[in-house]
């Protein structure tokens, strides 16, 4: 098997490039998506029924379809309705950037409502009700006590998440854009090398997750300070 | 909802994603099985070849690995049978580099399930199989592998969750599962909102149903939970 190492040489900066619109990707979607899932938690540890619903089936219905069904849904599906395609949203809607980041933004905030609710409903109570007994209304409570912590215990499996969306964003490669897959893809049908290139393609999706890892690792230990502080240590 | 006769093509794609799920099932479950083995074992080889195995396929997109095997497998299979003295053209259709793709990616992960619940075993219980007079392997599909089954469900149920969504990757290979099928449809009838959302439905359902045989299975396994002792 003649094994072409020139061609990853000569196409690595090609892959780099794909990989800042990677980033940008996941960086981008990942903001709206936390944005979106914040509010979601919230509706979804409410003790009411109908107000739980709605969220519920938003979040039902995001993680139980592929990601590339919701990508073609929001890529190709707009275009099927006349009123869309004569509106301002449509110079918008007819990019594939923004569809790509419309898709993974409301797939990630399904995902990420999840954690958080499960993260809200792990504050130990007598935190809260410390909060309520100093007289905080539920709006102040919410923003001090609830978010706050709920960020702290979320962060770890949040770290895995951003993992899941960095593999995600490789299916952007299938509406045209030349993320890292996507400029494998094209280096492939000029050279015709595809295990090298896909190989190359994987070390730089490897060393993005192990970044990511890292980063997460560092504000853990930021964030979560309380649980390994040492009053005689750090006096 | 008017399917406008297309009702068959997405039934026929179906089909082939639930085919393509089980058969992917089946070879994750054996490769996560000596994954982990591997994993435990004493060899220093042996797990550094699995570590090295669910590092690296668990870092790369899914998508990555089904057009690594689908354009360079064959390119790989050949260069392992010249080897053997074989050097006719080997070709690999979709159906087999899809299976091989999901099955390679759900036994990375099933490999982390498998170790977790094998570590759940208590050391006594290969003791006692062994102090029985069975072999090794005779008391880890005797004693030790209903016991893992029974810890490894709720993990493996989520594993096949995300292996049924993954199925929709291979359309991209050509391979006529519930999305290409749609496309086809899409591209007679210009409604691509229409089928790509019955689309989405299909697999809402499929997750819906592995869900509920998960669940069953649980019960099944477990005296605790099933109301016995």
């Amino acid at each position: 098997m003649g094994w072409e190492w020139e061609v990853i040489f000569k196409y690595f900066p090609r892959l780099l490039e794909g990989a800042w619109l990677t980033l940008e990707l996941v960086v981008i979607s990942g903001l709206i998506g936390i944005a979106l899932s914040i509010p979601l938690a919230l509706l979804r540890t409410s003790s009411n029924n109908w107000v739980r619903a709605l969220p519920f089936a938003y979040i039902y219905f995001f993680r139980g379809t592929p990601l590339l069904v919701q990508i073609f849904l929001v890529y190709y599906g707009a275009s099927q309705f006349e009123v869309i395609r004569e509106s301002i949203l449509w110079p918008v809607l007819k990019e594939p950037y923004w569809c790509a980041i419309i898709a993974f933004s409301l797939n990630t905030a399904a995902y990420s409502a999840e954690l958080f609710r499960g993260a809200i409903q792990a504050i130990p109570n007598g935190e809260i009700e410390a909060a309520e007994s100093l007289g905080m209304s539920h709006a102040l409570l919410t923003r001090r006590i609830i978010l706050p912590r709920m960020f702290g215990i979320a962060l770890p499996g949040y770290g895995n998440e951003v993992i899941l969306m960095l593999k995600g964003s490789a299916l952007a490669s299938t509406i045209t854009l030349l993320d890292v897959t996507g400029m494998a893809r094209t280096v492939i049908a000029r050279t015709y090398t595809p295990l090298e290139m896909f190989l190359a393609a994987g070390v730089v999706y490897l060393l993005m997750s192990g970044i990511i890892i890292a980063l997460f690792r560092y504000m853990e230990s930021r964030f979560n300070r309380y649980q390994s502080y040492n009053p005689d240590r750090d006096a | 909802m008017d399917l406008q006769g297309f009702g068959h093509l997405l039934v026929s794609g179906t089909w082939l994603t639930i085919q393509l799920a089980l058969a992917s099932l089946f070879f994750g479950l054996i490769l996560g099985l000596m994954g982990a083995s591997a994993k435990l074992s004493d060899n220093k080889l042996a797990r550094g070849i699995a570590t090295g195995y669910t590092t690296l396929i668990r870092g790369i997109p899914e998508l990555l690995l089904v057009l690594t095997i689908y354009f360079g497998g064959a390119q790989l299979v050949m260069a392992v049978a010249s080897l053997f003295g074989y050097d006719e053209y080997i070709e690999i259709g979709p159906f087999i580099a899809g299976v091989a793709a999901l099955s390679i990616a759900f036994g990375a992960y099933a490999t982390e399930v498998f170790r977790m619940a094998l570590l759940e075993i208590p050391k006594g219980q290969w003791e006692s199989g062994l102090a029985c007079g069975m072999s090794p392997t005779k008391t880890f599909f005797r004693i030790i592998l209903p016991q893992v089954w029974r810890l490894a469900i709720p993990g493996l149920g989520n594993l096949f969750q995300v292996l049924l969504k993954d199925t929709a990757l291979v359309s991209v290979v050509g391979l006529n599962d519930i999305v290409r099928q749609s496309q086809v449809a899409i591209s007679a009838t210009k409604e691509p909102f229409t089928f790509f959302l019955v689309a989405a439905f299909i697999y809402l359902a499929l997750t819906a149903i592995a869900n509920t045989v998960t669940h069953m299975l649980e019960r099944a396994s477990n005296p605790v939970l099933r109301g016995g002792r």
